[in-house]
């Protein structure tokens, strides 16, 4: 499987990513929204996107927004992972479409967690 | 200092005769790893100072934590999935077409840490049925005292509510409340709390047509798990369901039950007759 990770904290780029390919996932990283839409429009599409929201250049919901115009993207599950904690941002992104959340700090448990909901665990992956 | 093999096996002894869970030799790291908050709130260097020091001077608030520090355990919400999932597909359909419709269904947290598992019962059945809290009942119940504490507040930290709380049900359920998530009021209605010693013999309770007694067997031995088993079938009613952990089974230990299989779970109902 594979996984897209957005962040422009290179240091929480390279944790997430750490996470996710110990769980078996090839991954790419992106420093933007826009760097990771770039990603998506070069034909290499993820079955996971982890997407933080405050970035330079797009955010992380207006990257989600935009990859939920693209019919194209619809097989692409979005996790924001974000110090935004508020319930009113929650709500924001999961009606822009995105299906998980999970607010920094955080623990590889966490990640692992989110992504069994998701059904996205790759067999092997230790429970 | 480390731990001596003299006050490991102390703590050992104390967990098993106030709890009947059985510490293994080589578990000296979890006792170390435990035990250390409580000894330097009490302003102790080392966990093998403070288990001399109750050692030598017992007293019943010391032990209480000893023994409640080393039987609490990991949780998170949505635990495993599967035996929830077979709890709204399958159990509460079959219970609430079984009940007349002013018996109220009664469902058993029994060892419920800090609540994840009430509360995730409780999500599920305001998310299913209209009124969920008139026509069911949740009973958490733990052997800490500062976990049923806990499980009242039904307060969360943000690390908790990562844990696999899925987050449409964060936003639907929960409030902030200042750097914590607070279970909404009606939830919290839905689950009592109260202290159980499952190694005991139980306060007068039920009777159930769920419980989940999940990752709560393997920490036992063989009699009291039978022993366990034996009293939670008291407090079901006949057509009852029984989750266990995903590595727990009633088979070689009590055969007085079923196992059926719901889903991608299994459940253990008792044997009509046994």
């Amino acid at each position: 499987m594979r996984a897209l990770v957005i962040d422009d904290s290179r240091a929480m780029r390279r944790i997430v990513s750490g996470i996710l390919e110990g769980f078996g996932y090839e991954t790419q990283q992106a420093g933007h929204g826009r760097e990771g839409l770039d990603v998506l429009d070069g034909g290499w599409i993820p079955e996971l996107v982890c997407v933080d929201w405050n970035m330079p250049v797009m955010d992380g919901l207006q990257f989600v927004s935009a990859v939920r115009a693209n019919p194209a993207w619809r097989s692409v599950t979005i996790m924001m992972v974000t110090s935004e904690s508020e319930h009113g941002q929650i709500v924001r992104a999961l009606a822009a479409g995105a299906h998980e959340y999970v607010i920094k700090p955080f623990t590889a448990d966490a990640i692992r967690d989110k992504l069994a909901l998701l059904g996205l665990l790759p067999e092997g992956a230790a429970l | 200092m480390t731990l001596t093999t003299t006050s490991f096996d102390w703590v050992r002894q104390l967990v098993h005769r106030e709890s009947a869970i059985v510490l293994q030799p080589g578990k000296e790291y979890l006792v170390e790893a435990r035990l250390l908050p409580i000894a330097r709130s009490l302003g102790l260097a080392d966990v093998a100072h403070f288990v001399e020091k109750v050692r030598h001077c017992p007293d019943p608030d010391s032990t209480r934590r000893i023994v409640e520090a080393l039987t609490t355990n990991e949780t998170s919400w949505f635990r495993d999935g599967d035996p929830f999932t077979a709890l709204s597909s399958t159990v509460l359909p079959q219970l609430l077409g079984a009940r007349g419709p002013n018996e109220r269904l009664q469902i058993w947290s029994a060892a419920c840490s800090s609540g994840q598992e009430a509360y995730t019962i409780a999500m599920l059945l305001e998310d299913a049925l209209p009124n969920a809290a008139t026509r069911v009942s949740i009973t958490a119940t733990d052997i800490s005292r500062e976990m049923v504490e806990r499980t009242r507040a039904g307060r969360f930290s943000q690390l908790e509510v990562n844990r696999g709380l899925p987050a449409p049900m964060l936003v639907r359920h929960f409030t902030r409340s200042g750097a914590d998530w607070e279970v909404a009021p009606n939830l919290r209605r839905m689950v009592t709390a109260s202290q159980c010693n499952l190694a005991a013999p139980l306060p007068r309770m039920g009777p159930f047509d769920v419980v989940y007694l999940r990752n709560v067997l393997i920490y036992f031995d063989l009699p009291t798990k039978q022993a366990i088993l034996r009293r939670v079938r008291d407090l079901m009613r006949p057509d009852g369901w029984l989750f266990l952990g995903a590595a727990e089974t009633t088979l070689g230990v009590d055969d007085s039950w079923e196992r059926v299989v719901v889903g991608r779970s299994s459940a253990y109902r008792p044997l009509k007759g046994a």
